[in-house]
């Protein structure tokens, strides 16, 4: 079992002719993914082609609007790769679209657009993920996004996490131990996005092929507190954390727009006690995330 | 990106916010001038003296003078102020040196009120907020006194409501004391509306008014004006490059920028270089809980090439400070060998003096290890980022 996506889940990949749409949407399709469809404007008729994971020669047919390509082929989520300043454009055509999952991967997109979007989400059909995120991953059946493939494995435990690498870290620390996930998701590292830590969480709660969950927070806002009262008082399965930046100095952002600690507000400290609190088993170093969760099944 | 107050107020009389008449001096010629063509033109004999820098708390660190001496007085205030080293709680100990100052025109105040927008992440809105207790810091009104605070969150569909900009007013009671209250209210409401029509345009993530005065006659002036701008919407705004000051930022940190790498300098002695901002942000810490100190945090990011890499592995080695290197990757989009590339090319160029440890992991390992192999440097190999974090504590503690 899984979370939002699975072997069946059929995808567009927006912006599937630029450098990174063509080279991740490649890989999402040689891992098995089933990319459906390319949506480029002015570029509708074109084909792409591709290899699958057999060898096998794919040619995924391009649209101009996102519309089309949703009715053309029934696709039910779209991977946006996008350039930062006409990202925000592009998940409003998903909106449009309705489709149900728009999972953004572009980084540096204007914190004003991404307000906009989240008010056009509001009592929309879709679900964002993303943006500045590596995207999701149900090991084994579907890949959406720009994570690397093999470092998985099929399996039990739930990941979420604000950060990229950390991520690939924290799933190369699991699959050493032979905890496979059920699905992945990067929720991105923006100050304003789409599913927070509480949506995944939510969902892997309901999920009965998850048994765990590994979350990984920063610092910067309150993404985390949220989420530790959220587990205390819903969440059933074990949760182990992590929370980066512990030596981050105030007011330095660090890399992610979101990464910055404010006012003397959003410091690891507090996020972690947060956690503790709330019975959460925090990693006491990033190299410990795989064991600090082991030792909770 | 931040500006300075003078720049920031020049956007806001573009938008119709009224401010007091300035001048930008870069000497105390002109500063002595610009007081002289002030006092002449609005009759007022006061002027104030600002350090322009891009930190706050400039007051309280002796950056502003008020004048009330005339022009020559405003000459020997600038002579002061122009080239010392201003020292306030967000410059660190060391202090930024002023550069240029701002003569301003004194007014007649009343009242000293707080208006900010900033980007409220919890309800993924703008929040405009007012507060009475202006002039002073306002992380310190929010921490002991938050009902002092008025806050309104505006629709980005609909923009700031008129009535919600009449909340603030009557919170505040702004009217109370000015000759017209009613126009006192409709000229704070004005400026309200045209603040939060700025920050949207001009793609501010902050944006403050600290103080928003009331002036005897009933007048609504923005004495101070703080703004960072969004970097991300830079590529909409050319006209930011004209108010960027680069004498502002850190010269490490702004030729990392340059370079489209994440670089920010730390105090401590182990150089790092890591491809992601999260995994960047937890080498730091593993370092640290190791009992070791980083130098900087440094991300390449995703799809950094080559080029990036030797650059950012330059600014490194070329920092006195850095005793030990470690190199931490988990490949993904950013391919291992593109990585071992770098180090080798910037480590040709510069020379290695200090132990580097590097761990690598991920998209094409096996080619970036066989790469380091190969070069002929000295490289400690790791297996695991807590594995290189204690060799590069433990090579420091050695040498």
């Amino acid at each position: 079992m899984s979370v939002l996506v699975n072997k069946d889940t059929k995808v567009v990949v927006q912006g599937i002719t630029g450098s990174a749409g063509s080279f991740h949407a490649s890989q999402c399709i040689k891992y098995g993914t089933k990319i459906v469809a390319g949506c480029t404007p002015n570029r509708g008729g074109e084909s792409f082609d591709a290899e699958g994971p057999n060898g096998e020669k794919i040619a995924v047919p391009v649209f101009d609007t996102l519309a089309q390509a949703v009715k053309e082929t029934g696709a039910t989520a779209t991977c946006i790769f996008v350039p930062p300043l006409g990202a925000a454009d592009a998940i409003l055509e998903a909106i449009d679209a309705a489709c149900p999952l728009a999972i953004c991967i572009t980084e540096g997109i204007p914190v004003m657009d991404m307000i906009r979007v989240r008010r056009a989400l509001e009592g929309s059909d879709t679900t964002l993920i993303g943006p500045n995120c590596p995207g999701i991953i149900t090991p084994g059946e579907c890949k959406i996004g720009i994570m690397p493939g093999h470092i998985h494995k099929p399996g039990k435990i739930g990941v979420v996490s604000r950060s990229g690498t950390l991520t690939y870290e924290a799933v190369g620390q699991l699959s050493a131990l032979d905890l496979g996930q059920s699905t992945c998701i990067g929720i991105g590292g923006d100050p304003v996005g789409g599913m927070d830590f509480i949506d995944c969480l939510k969902a892997f709660n309901d999920d009965p092929g998850t048994e765990g969950v590994m979350m990984m927070g920063e610092i910067g806002g309150n993404a985390e507190e949220n989420a530790a009262a959220w587990i205390k008082a819903n969440m059933k399965k074990p949760v182990a954390a992590f929370i980066a930046g512990t030596t981050a100095p105030a007011g330095k952002r660090m890399g992610h727009a979101g990464a910055i600690i404010s006012g003397g507000k959003g410091t690891a400290k507090d996020k972690i006690a947060a956690l503790v609190a709330a019975g959460v088993k925090v990693a006491p170093s990033p190299a410990e995330m795989g064991v600090t969760l082991q030792s909770l099944l | 990106m931040k500006i300075h107050e003078y720049q920031g107020k020049q956007v806001f009389r573009k938008y119709g916010i009224p401010t007091p008449q300035g001048v930008a001096c870069f000497s105390v010629d002109e500063a002595e001038k610009a007081a002289q063509k002030l006092i002449d033109e609005t009759k007022i004999p006061v002027v104030v003296v600002k350090a322009q820098i891009h930190a706050g708390g400039r007051g309280k660190g002796g950056g502003v003078k008020v004048v009330k001496g005339g022009a020559k007085e405003a000459r020997t205030v600038a002579e002061q102020i122009l080239g010392m080293q201003l020292v306030t709680h967000q410059t660190g100990p060391e202090g930024q040196k002023v550069r240029r100052v701002y003569v301003e025109q004194g007014l007649d105040i009343k009242r000293e009120l707080y208006m900010g927008l900033v980007v409220d992440r919890e309800s993924r809105r703008i929040a405009l907020m007012a507060s009475t207790e202006g002039g002073v810091e306002i992380e310190k009104v929010a921490e002991e006194t938050p009902e002092k605070i008025l806050t309104e969150r505006i629709d980005p569909l609909i923009g700031l409501g008129a009535y919600q900009a009449r909340k603030l007013a009557y919170g505040l009671d702004i009217g109370a004391g000015t000759p017209k209250p009613k126009e006192t209210i409709k000229k704070f409401v004005q400026v309200a509306m045209k603040l939060a029509e700025l920050f949207e345009k001009e793609d501010c993530s902050l944006c403050e008014v600290n103080p928003l005065v009331v002036t005897g006659d009933g007048d609504i002036v923005a004495l101070d004006s703080k703004i960072n701008f969004d970097d991300n919407a830079g590529g909409r705004h050319k006209e930011w490059e004209e108010m960027r000051d680069n004498d502002e930022e850190d010269p490490v940190e702004l030729e990392a920028h340059d370079a489209g790498l994440s670089y920010v300098s730390l105090d401590g002695n182990i150089g790092c270089l890591v491809n992601g901002a999260g995994l960047a942000m937890s080498t730091m810490d593993i370092i640290k809980h190791h009992g070791g100190e980083p130098a900087n945090f440094l991300d390449v990011g995703g799809g950094a090439n080559k080029e990036q890499v030797t650059k950012a592995f330059k600014m490194i080695l070329s920092s006195d400070k850095v005793k030990g290197i470690f190199v931490n990757i988990f490949g993904g989009i950013m391919k291992c060998d593109i990585i071992a590339e770098g180090v080798v090319a910037a480590t040709k160029e510069l020379g290695l003096e200090v132990p580097l440890v590097v761990r690598l992991a991920g998209t094409n390992v096996d080619e970036g290890k066989k790469i380091l192999a190969d070069s002929g440097l000295k490289i400690e190999p790791a297996d695991t980022m807590a594995d290189g974090a204690q060799k590069i504590v433990d090579a420091i503690k050695a040498a």
